[in-house]
Parts: structure tokens; C-alpha cells; sequence
């Protein structure tokens, strides 16, 4: 017996390029619907790693024109070694991740035993015309129930015109039981396009943590 | 001949209102469990020389309204046609014209490539104060060849009429005498008026290249 396929044309309802099919709000219908705009890529979650690296083109990440903006979220990042610092670099060309940055480093921070607050610019980790990775998630306990978690935004990569901006925030339960919370932000002074990005501690592994890439689309 | 077109009930799955269907976890049934995603794309507006950027609800397919209690507006790659120039958002709340009346703070920190000055403060030049003035998001644009902004804009709650409208933005940019400098604005629109339009602009010439889009939080 012949199987019915059915075609585009076949449902009840005008089609729309590009959307989905769903139910009616009443549930009696067929209506066109949208697709979300941001798309979960990839997700690295460490094992005692030395590094994570998303590289376009490798192990299906997508990190080029396809979108404006990506997004990177690390959560519960926890170092193998007390008081390490979460960093990122970013890849222009060769295989190392060394793309020439320019960058802002500031934190909020307050301690557990509440005698210790408040806000200040750390010079000693924003970048000037420097091909070291920058800091992003400073300082973070390895206890058992320490951690750092933020986001990463890491707009039009694939630009061989501009500068490539990056914008991130993060908290940190900091190794002396502070919480950090660290703002971070500059570009990569190339017009050269970002490729790939990698994550690492400056100190020991990343022994356990996840990081997730998502595109968001403009179209 | 008439096209006999499947109904709502047709598919052997349970109608579940403004769910859309897919395949169950085994892949051998169908199931009305999918939703579209939290963010929503609405717009984009590519700047070319443009003196303005503007997203106005019910025009060109923008929808700036109740549908959402959230909107985000992404930047990319803003470029001033003008050295200096101070890359601005303004609110709109009846009439034509983007005055809403706004209070707000902004601060930045900034780092110059040469090493040399590095720091952050509070910024009384973009701060407003009850004004019907632009609210720069971000300060001293450059106009070299290579040189940008981009962040984004949060918008809450645009359709209320019982509340102040809040609006958070964060911008990086590649500062007119090479610093990377990042703003951090926040305030609300003094009104309890529906703010149903949105406009960019630069302080001073045009914008000469960049995007900014528009998406709805869910």
C-alpha cells in the first residue's frame, strides 16, 4: 500500500516562509509560528580540561557570518586549582589565540563576613595592545561548592572592517569568600575575522564547568 | 478539484494551544510540546549614511507594544560619519517626536592602548536630568576606518500606562583618541504614557555603517 505524503500545501492554514506549524491560542486551528533567535551551538562541559575551544567549522560549532552576535554563557565554572582566574582568547588567523586586545576591567565585591564592599577599576588585569588572554572570572574558590558563572557577548566576529567588541559580566565566589561581581570589556584590534575562542584557567585545569555558545540571529 | 486541506484534528497528536508539533523523543510519534524560542527577532535596520535609526510600532513590520514586557536591541559595528560624535537613543510617547522625558545615570570605564590611563567613573556630561534630550549611550565615537560601538539596549515594559519605563544599555566602543572605553546607562522615561517608538541617532552627522535589531523577550 502506498504511504500518503503530505505537501506544504496540505494544512489548513495560509503558509509563511521560513516559520513553523502550531496550534491556535484556542487550540481549534493551525496557525504559522516563529522560530526562536537564539540558537543553542555547542556545549563544552569540562573534565579536568586545560582548555575549551570553540573553532569554526570544527566538531559543528559555527562561529562566522551566520550570525551577528554570539553569545557564550559559563556556568558553575570550577577551577582545579584555589583562586584561579577564568580567561578567554580569541583566534585571527593562525592557530594561536592571541588577537591583539584593548580592554576595561572593573568589579563590585562585598565579603561573607559583610566588613569588606565595594567598587573599583583593577588595572591589573585589563589589556593595552596585548596578545595575553584577558580575564574575565577572577580569583575563584575551589571548593566543593565554589564557582564562577557569567556571559560573554562577541559581536560580528566575521567584521574584516571593524574591530571585533566583546562585552561580559560574571560573578565569582571568590577564593577568600567574596562574591565578585566583574564587569569586562574591549575589542580585539583587528580586522582580521575571530575564528575560534578559547577559555582556560591561568593557573591548573578547569575541572569542572560548562560552556555554551549561542548565535543570535538578526534576520 | 478542491484541495481537501488537513484540519487542527487531523494529526493523531493532542491540540495544545500555541504549541507547535514535532517528533516525540522516540522519533515514532507526534507530540505538541515545541515552542518558539524566548527571543524573538521583530527588526533590522542597517545604517548607511543615515541620520536616523528608528523602530516605531506598526511601521515596517516593527512591533513595539504589550506583545512583549521586554525588548532588546542589539549594536553592531556602529560607525559615525563624524570623529567625536556621541551615538544617542531616544523614546517616544505620543505625537512624532522622541522626547520622552528621562532621568538616568551612566558611568564607563575606560583604557587607553597606549597603557597609560586606565579607569572608571561617573559621567555627569551624559547623565539626564527630567530631559526631553537624547540619552547618549555611548561617548566619542571614532570615525577611522576600523573603529566601532556595539552593545545593547534593554527596554521594559514600553506599553505601560501605570509605570515608569526603565531602559539599561551596555555599549564598548574604540574611543576617538584610542582608549576602549564601555558606558553603562540606566534611567526610565518619566512617564506613564506608552512609549511606542524608539530612534538612534548620532550627536553630530550621520551614522555611516552599523546594525541595530530589535527582539522581543518572551
Amino acid at each position: 500500500m502506498a504511504l500518503t505524503k503530505y505537501n506544504y500545501n496540505s494544512f489548513d492554514l495560509t503558509t509563511a516562509a521560513s516559520k513553523g506549524l502550531s496550534f491556535n491560542s484556542d487550540a481549534d486551528g493551525f496557525e504559522t509560528s516563529s522560530g526562536g533567535s537564539m540558537t543553542l551551538i555547542k556545549t563544552l562541559t569540562a573534565s579536568s580540561s586545560a582548555t575549551l575551544s570553540f573553532v569554526n567549522g570544527s566538531s559543528d560549532v559555527v562561529l562566522d557570518s551566520t550570525y551577528p552576535i554570539y553569545l557564550f554563557k559559563f556556568i558553575s565554572i570550577h577551577p582545579a586549582t584555589n583562586g584561579a582566574d577564568l580567561k578567554v582568547g580569541f583566534r585571527d588567523g593562525s592557530t594561536a589565540y592571541d588577537a591583539t586586545k584593548t580592554t576595561t576591567y572593573f568589579s563590585a565585591y562585598h565579603n561573607e563576613a559583610g566588613d569588606t564592599s565595594g567598587l573599583a577599576y583593577d588595572d591589573g588585569e585589563d589589556l593595552a595592545q596585548s596578545a595575553n588572554f584577558q580575564n574575565i572570572c577572577k580569583s575563584i574558590g575551589n571548593g566543593n561548592d565554589e564557582s564562577g558563572s557569567g556571559f560573554l557577548y562577541l559581536f560580528n566576529p566575521s567584521s574584516t572592517t571593524f574591530v571585533k567588541h566583546f562585552i561580559s559580566n560574571a560573578a565569582s565566589y571568590e577564593a577568600n569568600d567574596y562574591i565578585l561581581n566583574i564587569y569586562t570589556a574591549g575589542y580585539c584590534n583587528v580586522t582580521a575575522a575571530i575564528d575560534g575562542v578559547q577559555f582556560s584557567m591561568n593557573t591548573g585545569n578547569i575541572d569542572a564547568g560548562t560552556i555554551k555558545l549561542y548565535g543570535i540571529k538578526d534576520s | 478539484m478542491a484541495l481537501n486541506k488537513l484540519k487542527f484534528n487531523s494529526l493523531n497528536v493532542t491540540p495544545t494551544a500555541g504549541k507547535a508539533v514535532g517528533f516525540n523523543s522516540n522519533a515514532d510519534g507526534l507530540e505538541a510540546t515545541l515552542e518558539g524560542n524566548a527571543m524573538v527577532f521583530i527588526k533590522k535596520l542597517t545604517a548607511s549614511s543615515s541620520a536616523t535609526l528608528s523602530f516605531v510600532n506598526g511601521t515596517s513590520d516593527v512591533v513595539l507594544d504589550s506583545t512583549y514586557k521586554e525588548y532588546m536591541f542589539t549594536f553592531s559595528s556602529m560607525h559615525p560619519a563624524t570623529d567625536g560624535a556621541h551615538f544617542q537613543v531616544g523614546f517616544r510617547d505620543g505625537g512624532t517626536d522622541y522626547d520622552a522625558v528621562k532621568t538616568s545615570s551612566f558611568w564607563r570605564a575606560q583604557h587607553e592602548e597606549s597603557g597609560s590611563t586606565a579607569k572608571i567613573g561617573y559621567d555627569t556630561d551624559f547623565h539626564l536630568t527630567q530631559s526631553t534630550s537624547f540619552q547618549t549611550i555611548i561617548g566619542s565615537e571614532s570615525a577611522d576606518n576600523d573603529q566601532a560601538s556595539s552593545g545593547y539596549l534593554h527596554l521594559f515594559d514600553p506599553a505601560s500606562t501605570t509605570f515608569v519605563k526603565h531602559y539599561i544599555a551596555v555599549v564598548s566602543n574604540s574611543n576617538l583618541n584610542d582608549y576602549a572605553r564601555v558606558g553603562y546607562t540606566a534611567g526610565y522615561c518619566n512617564t506613564t504614557t506608552a512609549i511606542d517608538a524608539v530612534q538612534f541617532k548620532m550627536s553630530s552627522g550621520n551614522i555611516d555603517a552599523g546594525t541595530i535589531t530589535l527582539y522581543g523577550i518572551n
